[in-house]
């Protein structure tokens, strides 16, 4: 190890630098829950869209599937990049938190478009079929039958991608929104030894991420569960 | 005056052809069991008429009326008052059997939730499951299932009953308790169109017999006679090939 | 203030943001194939390894998997050469994608395994086989076959990973564009443009897997 680190470590160890760290991650959180919960509506809509029949909708649903096919397969810095010039075109000042939080909703919308479009998926035909016959309307079969089960095969994969942009919103860092990534740079600019401010960076986003994964695990156990018991 | 009339009714099936020109009428009070061999249109005609397979040609008429199934309005009218039975029960699973004999007539017809809750606690009972009421259909049997789907379609007090196969999918010894419900229904003058292969049970209970064969009706006429002495040859061969159970 | 949108400026710069398109796709193959071997080796020490391995392969994926490789690749760019070892950024950026890809990898690889049907094990047994050829002709078909798909999704999600290698100064598809970006300050354009490249290029790859897939391995996949 480098000499000098041990030594840094009491003057790295201060309140101010870990209220910063800690504020600078409750971002990273907040950014991945906009993400999250922008992505399950939005998401949700277009899976619901997609499964709509009839000419007048398929235009729409055209394009929902364009836009889940395509923004699956842009990486999240380009998207970032794109939405952080494009709102500089217009010449808002937009706050580089919303920037952020446009980008990860724009790509969370598409991924979890697909989630939701499996889990209705899992719910078999009969279950459409058996409400069709009962007059229930194209809502009423969503709202009453189909979510209801779907639901549970939804909710694990939809937590897992929580947690995945817990780690990919470093890349916000690369516009300058003050998320956890971006705070470790800030200390590693001030002089702090590489190891200290990436390494603290490192385990912030491990003590975030690995509780949340441990409860995912059990979430899909108690979800999996058949209803009555 | 017939309840139902179907004329010359045609509908294809992923580009194939499975009803060539069906004709039946159905009166009131009519029990029609329709038999055949397994892909001969029986179940097609059910799922045509209640609107789950667009037909391509013919007329089906309701009182007089003529449904046009491309009209969303003739549908929904049409499904107020035909009812099926599917084989494979198809109840809502993430309901109970009450809940599953409660939710159209509450959430869909928006009746008063207490009426319709002591009307469905009569109908399970009266198919034999007011104990199980509360459980959902993973819980059940299949015949117990079976039993909660008929009554499921009871509860939208349909005119005419469609009962597509539904002991096929069950085993041997849970097939009686759905019969019997299915005779109940016959004697208390419930007008039903029954697809079964339960030959001796088709004998006892319809007051008419269809046979279909490759999409159309080769045959039909009174139980009795139908199985005594079939007409033409297509039934003959069917009916000769049929194992009567000993009941 | 209306800004226009002109493409004109750019096109002539697509030939070197091709060029980078196919430097993303190698690096991701290069970390890729990389990942595969520490993913194999890892898979096979937690599963057939003495405890205290398995509890190392443990940790090694828990934390590679629970931590984002932008971080864990500045850690290695700043920390290393502070211990004496210096890489070039796209040597940087290598070790910490291929390290990266070998935690994800030992966990799909492991999976792989797991899923080997003890029943064809038995009857590779009963007829006969060495141990050898039971490998070769049992399980490495069956875990080939179960793990196509999934490997195949791992490598497109590698190509799109390969885009934050741009940080660091690496010339691939977004390092490009970035290039361009400061020449023709047509920010928009630009990185429209690299998006698409990124549909299109991860559209070839999709594409050239199935094939593959398909022709050697039998395994059908969904295309899109």
């Amino acid at each position: 190890m480098p000499h000098g680190v041990i030594e840094q470590i009491p003057r790295f160890l201060t309140w101010y630098n870990a209220a910063f760290l800690l504020r600078a991650a409750s971002f990273t959180l907040a950014l991945s829950a906009v993400g999250s919960v922008v992505g399950i509506l939005a998401g949700g809509a277009i899976a619901v869209l997609r499964r709509t029949r009839g000419w007048a909708l398929a235009p729409l649903r055209g394009l929902g599937t364009l836009y889940v096919e395509l923004f699956r397969r842009i990486p999240f810095l380009v998207t970032l990049l794109l939405v952080f010039y494009a709102t500089q075109l217009g010449g808002y000042d937009m706050p580089l938190f919303a920037i952020g939080a446009i980008a990860v909703s724009l790509i969370s919308t598409a991924y979890l478009a697909e989630i939701v479009r499996a889990g209705l998926a899992s719910v078999h035909p009969n279950q459409w079929h058996s409400a069709a016959v009962a007059n229930f309307s194209f809502m009423q079969t969503l709202r009453l039958v189909v979510i209801p089960q779907a639901w549970s095969v939804v909710l694990p994969p939809a937590f897992g991608f929580f947690i995945m942009f817990l780690k990919d919103t470093a890349l916000a860092s690369q516009v300058g929104v003050v998320e956890l990534t971006y705070a470790g740079k800030t200390l590693n600019n001030r002089g702090f030894a590489p190891v200290l401010t990436f390494g603290a960076v490192l385990l912030l986003y491990f003590a975030m991420s690995y509780p949340l994964t441990l409860l995912g695990r059990r979430l899909e156990v108690l979800v999996a569960r058949p209803r009555h018991r | 005056m017939p309840d139902l009339a179907i004329a010359d009714l045609h509908a294809a099936y992923a580009g194939r052809t499975v009803l060539g020109g069906v004709s039946l009428n159905v009166a009131s009070g009519d029990v029609v069991g329709m038999i055949g061999p397994s892909g001969s249109g029986k179940s097609t005609l059910l799922r045509v008429l209640v609107g789950l397979l667009p037909p391509v040609s013919g007329l089906v008429t309701l009182d007089g009326a003529t449904v046009d199934y491309r009209r969303k309005a003739d549908v929904r009218a049409l499904r107020d008052r035909l009812a099926i039975v599917f084989q494979q029960y198809n109840l809502f699973q993430n309901m109970t059997a009450l809940e599953n004999v409660m939710v159209a007539p509450v959430r869909i017809r928006g009746r008063p939730r207490t009426e319709v809750r002591a009307e469905a606690i009569d109908l399970l009972s009266r198919v034999g499951l007011s104990e199980r009421m509360n459980a959902y259909p993973d819980q059940l049997s299949g015949g117990q299932q079976q039993r909660v789907a008929i009554a499921r379609a009871l509860a939208l007090k349909p005119e005419i009953l469609l009962l597509d196969e539904v002991t096929s999918a069950l085993d041997p010894e849970l097939v009686g308790d759905v019969l019997d419900v299915i005779r109940g229904l016959a004697a208390a003058g419930m007008t039903m169109l029954i697809v079964s292969h339960e030959m001796s049970f088709i004998r006892d209970v319809a007051s008419r017999v269809v046979m279909m064969a490759d999409g159309s009706i080769v045959e039909e006429g009174r139980p009795a006679e139908f199985f005594r002495e079939p007409q033409t040859e297509r039934a003959r061969a069917f009916v000769g090939r049929i194992r009567w159970h000993r009941d | 203030m209306t800004y226009t949108l002109q493409f004109g400026q750019v096109t002539r710069y697509l030939p070197f943001l091709a060029e980078g398109g196919l430097i993303s796709l190698a690096l991701a193959f290069l970390a890729f194939a990389g990942g595969m071997v520490l993913g194999l080796l890892g898979a096979m020490g937690r599963t057939f390894g003495p405890r205290a391995v398995q509890r190392g392969v443990q940790a090694y994926v828990v934390f590679f998997t629970n931590t984002p490789q932008l971080v864990q690749i500045y850690f290695l760019f700043f920390v290393l050469p502070e211990a004496g070892i210096l890489l070039s950024p796209f040597q940087a950026v290598l070790l910490g994608m291929t390290l990266n890809a070998g935690a994800y990898l030992t966990e799909i690889q492991r999976a792989g395994f797991a899923t080997v049907p003890r029943g064809e094990l038995d009857a590779a047994e009963t007829l006969g086989m060495s141990l050898t050829q039971s490998v070769r002709l049992v399980i490495l078909p069956h875990v080939v076959k179960t793990l196509y798909a999934p490997l195949s999704n791992q490598y497109i999600i590698m190509v799109l990973g390969t885009s934050m290698a741009a940080v660091f100064g690496v010339e691939e598809l977004t390092g490009r564009a970035f290039s361009v970006n400061a020449e023709t300050f047509r920010s928009v354009e630009v990185f429209s443009i690299v998006g698409a490249m990124y549909i299109v290029l991860t559209l070839i790859a999709t594409l050239a897997l199935s094939v593959v897939g398909r022709l050697m391995f039998r395994v059908r996949m969904p295309t899109l």
